[in-house]
């Protein structure tokens, strides 16, 4: 709030209302939200999903979407009421004065225009630059966002471009008519850390640049603490806290807020290999894969896992790491190599498996929601691989899913019957660490266990994990990409990209430099809480070494 | 200028104020558009346009009420759970509810509530209706109502044997090209497309002339037709739940296919399966009645819908309306159907549209 | 370009490989007769002397695949053989009621495609709006009437009542192309009631598919107005729904039309088929069969070719 303390209210929205339409009533989904941007002030919304901070982005442009509307409140840019102003009166802010960042550029550039075609489109409406004059403005706006070949790059069509140079080209769309305010609607969620850090440095600098406002909304605190100047913390569709952005970060005041800052702290010593001569109880040796018809995903691949221990597997979207859990269960046979359980080679097709060795490899999902099967109940769930494995029946199967219950700190009389669609996010995934539990395995695989999840249940699935392999001395094979779970619960660091292991060591070992280039740059990319991180990180790189141009 | 005209108009604008001063947006615009499109039918059509207007409203608010009515009686009688998906129900999917009743009701019970027999003669030829029949009589001096009402028996028996066995080939084959994937589900996909890419009539008709018409070859004729339609939702839909991790993981616990289907995939998959059992009923109804139409479907003295329009087909030059009554029996119930599943298909597509 | 003719050329051989194997389909079923076609035209009580004169005649002694591929090499130059009933070259039976038949279908979709197609925008545009519920009611009734329903309705109303129009739609030569208009107008009116409720209901779903696409909320929020959200946005990316819609319906109204020529008796294509299957005359039955699916098979073919030509990013490869 304080460098921007002196300039004009640009925008001021009071007790906002707004109503969405479920299961044929309008419930309220916004519940009297108050917000004051000043000109050139960015403002970081940031909430968990469904707390309402895409709903209030649209409605700082007077926009209600399909199944939304605005039922009270004022809404006031610039001297103008949003609420009560004509269609048309809003239109000739909307992309003039307001503009509008999407989070999935693939999707809300018409795939019918060339991106230049789209980005003059608002400044040639209004009438405020020739077609000329628009384009050359087009390509001076893609050189400072730093896209290859400005001159060239805007003549393609959408689906010529990556994601990272979209995202790009999107926020110099959005500054084709130079406006006061922009909404940047989680702008990176969909892109992985490396190219996420690229954009993150171009929307700020471009918004530095021209001194333009912009809400920031983003469920990504380390995120949110780079971009903005005040950010202001949603929950269930109520403002918890807004403060200055050093404020938050250094002493945030509600209990809320601070459950969001005090997830990290959860670390757990590293345990190493054991002394013995024990086998692993899962070795990966020299994997070669490629699914039908493609290339291969995934080149000499070998690590081990050894008994009680756990393995984090990082790497970006594409790196391979779920194809390598992939062959270990044997959905997908390699092409080369072999997968060892305790020294014994295991049948490449899952199909060819015996009982007992499907057994003792479980999985346990990233989306709850996929997981179960909404139409089953909870103790047949769990219950199943009770039954099938072990052959227990009536009482003893009765017996044994409460047990499992408790063990994942459930009470059996609440859950026994209810089905999924029921439960909380977080409640799910225990189910579904119960069900993995119900086979009695060695061995787990985790899938991006905690990625869908808040960040307080999150820790509390961590915590779970980390005292069930105490009791029951399972090994994980924790498949991420948040290196903060990495540096809580794993032992030994399992780096890939693009289908190889660039490298991998135990945890402490990793997390201290020097190392391949490539670990380095995906670690200092994960965006941290520090609010002055990308600064140093670009000072560290050099502008013109990030991201995609940081080559390795 | 007749009391009735004045009336008319009278009341559709106190109607439209009374919308409009309740600030019911729809009723008014629809109110006021019915005022404004009458007098342009008043001075093209005359008096008689307004009365058939009027008639016709008359049987729309008639048909709305008995849908109303029946769509509270089935609240009432209902479970809990039913009732309150049953409260969602427009009025056109309640008066569908109301109708398949009904022709469920007249098929069931046809030899108690028929006076005459489906093939009795009892009168001369084409004899308008009296106090004994209903509608009249046919081509043979039939009594019309009594082989209406066998018609429901057997015309729409027949259409569901068929739908029924279209359904379990298809469905059948749909699950298990989905579970099993691999060279069994390409096969199954091209001879669905094979099948498809005759029109189901032009390949009825192939068929038909080389067998014959016998009842076991019309069903067996329309089920093959039509399963292919079956199997590519089937398999879309089981396409999309086989993907589901929790598939997956039941099938890395070793279970056999049967149990997928039955287990994990069949309970995730009914929506979309119960709709289109409806859109698959009306499609192989209006096939087997365009065959009997054509003289192919079942044959005669069995009373059957299609036919009974055929054979009375040259009534119409006289301005007789009998043989209209079969024909829109048959509508009827399509449009019954439809306008069920149109509902079932929105609540299930959730508020996409919205 | 070159992926784009590769998929065109890809999806002709596939839409030619279809038609043959509908083709076996066709010739083969006739195989499937119990007895043979000799035994099906001279019935039960032949002797087996004029029975084995009538197959020597038809060439029946020859292995079923030869007869296939001769039968096959006739369809392709034009040729289907003879009736068994009246001895007459099937193909000069056909080609007059085949134009028939064409006729009236290019009639009928004159008037609904493009009726249907804006009514269809208009609906989508104002969907869920009283107009929308009425439109989806009165489409779906339409849809689920028989043809040979709404045919009589017109024909009651329109002919006998009103006095209209003709109610059978005989032809004769030296017609004036308006007379001809005036006489097939029933025939045509019913195909267009069918039609052009099926292609609203395609093409309402089809664009409001589309106006729920992320880039077309962009739109609306760089300040584009409604109009040129639909034209700009919306418009291009909507001709392979649309094509699609137009294609499947003319391939359904190859099917309706058959029903509808029996109504009102119209010389077609139908017509003879439906005749053919009762008098059990084959070689009619196959090469009617053919050629309806032939059609069918062509303008699906046509809807995918369009759907790609049309697409962006086939247009534009990386």
């Amino acid at each position: 709030m304080s460098k921007h303390h002196n300039k004009g209210v640009l925008l001021e929205i009071r007790d906002l209302k707004i109503d969405g339409y479920a299961d044929e009533t309008w419930v309220p989904i916004i519940k009297g939200v108050d917000l004051t941007l000043r000109r050139g002030e960015v403002l970081g919304l940031i909430g968990e999903s469904g707390a309402g901070k895409s709903t209030i982005g649209a409605a700082a442009m007077g926009y209600a979407r399909d199944g939304t509307r605005i039922s009270e409140g004022s809404i006031e840019f610039d001297g103008m009421e949003l609420t009560t102003a004509t269609s048309a009166e809003k239109r000739a802010l909307r992309g003039s004065r307001i503009a509008y960042v999407a989070q999935s550029a693939a999707a809300s550039f018409n795939p019918a225009h060339k991106l230049i075609d789209q980005h003059t489109e608002a400044p040639l409406h209004y009438r405020i630059k020739k077609r000329m004059e628009a384009q050359e403005d087009a390509m001076e706006l893609y050189e400072r966002l730093r896209l290859p070949n400005p001159t060239e790059i805007g003549f393609r069509y959408p689906h010529q471009v990556s994601g990272g140079q979209l995202q790009r080209a999107m926020t110099a769309m959005a500054m084709s008519c130079r406006p006061d305010l922009i909404i940047f609607d989680e702008p990176t969620t969909a892109l992985d850390v490396t190219t996420q850090i690229e954009v993150l440095a171009a929307i700020r600098d471009i918004v530095d640049q021209f001194d333009t406002a912009a809400i920031y909304i983003t469920h990504d605190l380390a995120v949110v603490a780079q971009m903005t100047d005040t950010i202001k913390v949603l929950l269930k569709g109520e403002e918890v806290q807004h403060a200055s952005t050093e404020k938050m970060l250094d002493a945030p005041e509600e209990e809320y807020t601070k459950s969001l800052w005090a997830v990290r702290s959860f670390k757990r010593p590293q345990k190493s290999r054991p002394e013995d001569d024990s086998k692993p109880v899962i070795s990966v040796q020299g994997i070669d894969a490629a699914y039908t018809g493609g290339a291969k995903v995934l080149d000499d691949v070998s690590f081990d896992i050894y008994p009680g221990m756990t393995v984090a597997v990082v790497g970006e979207s594409g790196s391979g790491k779920s194809t390598a859990a992939r062959v270990i269960t044997g959905l997908l046979p390699p092409m080369k190599g072999e997968i060892l359980c305790r020294g014994e080679a295991l049948p490449p097709r899952y199909q060819d498996r015996t009982r007992d060795q499907l057994r003792q490899a479980q999985m346990i999902y990233q989306m709850a929601d996929t997981a179960l099967n909404p139409k089953s109940r909870i103790s047949d769930i769990i219950g199943r691989p009770a039954q099938f494995y072990s052959g227990l029946k009536g009482q003893g199967l009765k017996q044994r899913v409460d047990e499992l219950l408790d063990l994942i700190e459930l009470d059996p009389a609440k859950f026994y019957n209810r089905f999924p669609p029921e439960l909380s996010g977080g409640q799910k995934q225990r189910i579904g660490i119960a069900r993995a539990l119900a086979a009695e395995p060695e061995f787990i695989i985790c899938d991006e266990v905690t990625s869908a999840l808040d960040q307080l249940v999150a820790e509390g699935i961590l915590k779970l994990l980390d005292r069930l392999q105490q009791e029951l001395g399972l090994a994980y094979m924790f498949i991420t990409h948040d290196l903060a779970t990495v540096r809580s619960i794993a032992d030994e660091v399992v780096v890939m990209q693009n289908g190889k292991v660039v490298e991998q060591g135990a945890k402490e070992e990793m997390f201290t430099p020097p190392h391949h280039p490539y670990t380095d740059l995906l670690l200092s990319s994960v965006p941290e809480m520090d609010p002055n991180w990308l600064t140093t990180l670009l000072e560290e790189r050099g502008v013109d070494n990030i991201g995609e141009a940081a080559s390795v | 200028m007749s009391m009735f005209v004045i009336g008319y108009y009278a009341a559709l604008i106190t109607a439209s104020c009374i919308a409009a001063y309740f600030q019911n947006r729809k009723a008014f615009m629809l109110l006021f558009s019915l005022t404004l499109v009458s007098f342009v039918l008043g001075i093209v059509g005359g008096v008689p346009a307004l009365r058939g207007v009027t008639v016709f409203a008359g049987i729309l608010a008639l048909a709305a009420g008995t849908s109303y009515a029946f769509r509270e009686f089935l609240i009432q009688v209902c479970s809990p759970a039913i009732a309150k998906e049953l409260r969602t129900a427009p009025l056109t999917a309640a008066f569908g509810m109301f109708v398949i009743f009904t022709y469920a009701i007249a098929g069931i019970f046809a030899p108690w509530i028929a006076p005459f027999g489906q093939s009795e003669v009892i009168a001369s030829a084409f004899e308008p209706p009296n106090e004994d029949m209903l509608l009249g009589a046919d081509q043979l001096g039939r009594d019309m109502f009594s082989r209406i009402v066998y018609g429901a028996r057997n015309s729409v028996g027949l259409a569901l044997v068929a739908t029924v066995l279209a359904f379990v080939i298809g469905a059948l084959a749909g699950l298990y090209s989905a579970v099993k994937g691999g060279w069994m589900d390409q096969l199954s996909g091209r001879v669905a497309d094979v099948i498809m890419s005759v029109p189901s009539l032009i390949f009825a008709l192939l068929i038909l002339s080389i067998f014959g018409t016998k009842l076991w070859v019309i069903v067996l004729v329309v089920a093959i037709i039509y399963s292919p339609r079956v199997f590519r939702l089937t398999r879309a839909v089981a396409g999309n739940v086989v993907v589901m991790d929790y598939v997956e993981a039941a099938r890395l616990r070793g279970e056999g296919d049967w149990h997928l289907i039955r287990k994990e995939i069949l309970p995730n998959s009914t929506a979309p399966l119960i709709a289109e059992f409806g859109l698959e009923f009306c499609f192989v109804f209006l096939l087997i009645a365009g065959l009997s139409f054509l003289g192919l479907g079942i044959q005669p003295p069995t009373a059957d819908w299609g036919s009974m329009v055929r054979e009375n087909a040259t009534l119409i030059s006289f301005g007789d309306i009998t043989p209209l009554i079969p024909a829109a029996a048959i509508a009827l119930l399509t449009v019954a159907v439809n306008f069920v599943v149109d509902w079932m298909l929105f609540r299930s597509s959730g508020l996409k549209e919205q | 370009m070159k992926d784009i003719l590769g998929l065109v050329a890809k999806r002709l051989g596939l839409g030619l490989v279809t038609l043959l194997v509908v083709s076996v389909l066709i010739f083969f079923a006739v195989e499937l007769l119990p007895g043979d076609i000799a035994q099906a035209v001279l019935g039960q009580m032949a002797t087996e002397e004029t029975l084995a004169k009538l197959r020597e005649e038809m060439g029946l002694e020859r292995p079923a695949v030869v007869r296939y591929l001769d039968w096959l090499a006739g369809a392709v130059t034009g040729d289907f053989g003879t009736s068994l009933i009246d001895g007459e070259a099937v193909t000069a039976k056909i080609t007059d009621r085949f134009i028939n038949t064409l006729f009236l279908a290019a009639y009928s979709a004159a008037i609904a495609v493009p009726f249907a197609i804006t009514l269809g925008i208009i609906v989508a545009l104002l969907r869920n709006s009283i107009f929308d519920r009425v439109a989806n009611v009165v489409t779906l009734t339409s849809i689920s009437s028989p043809e040979f329903f709404l045919g009589y309705i017109l024909i009651l109303y329109l002919a006998v009542k009103w006095s209209m129009f003709p109610a059978i739609a005989s032809l004769s030569s030296g017609m004036t192309f308006l007379e001809l208009l005036e006489r097939t107008f029933l025939p045509a009116l019913t195909l267009v009631l069918v039609v052009t409720a099926h292609m609203m209901r395609m093409t309402r779903a089809a664009i409001i598919n589309l106006l729920a696409s992320p880039y077309i909320e962009m739109a609306r929020l760089k300040g584009a107005p409604p109009w040129k959200v639909i034209v700009r946005h919306a418009l291009p990316n909507a001709w392979a729904p649309i094509i699609n819609v137009v294609a499947l319906n003319l391939a359904y109204l190859v099917t309706g039309v058959v029903l509808v020529e029996v109504v009102f008796v119209y010389p077609g294509i139908g017509q003879l088929l439906v005749d053919a299957v009762a008098k059990r005359d084959f070689p009619i039955v196959q090469a009617c069969c053919l050629i309806f699916a032939a059609t069918f098979i062509l303008l699906n073919l046509a809807a995918d070719v369009g759907a790609i030509l049309t697409n962006p990013r086939l247009r534009h490869p990386k």
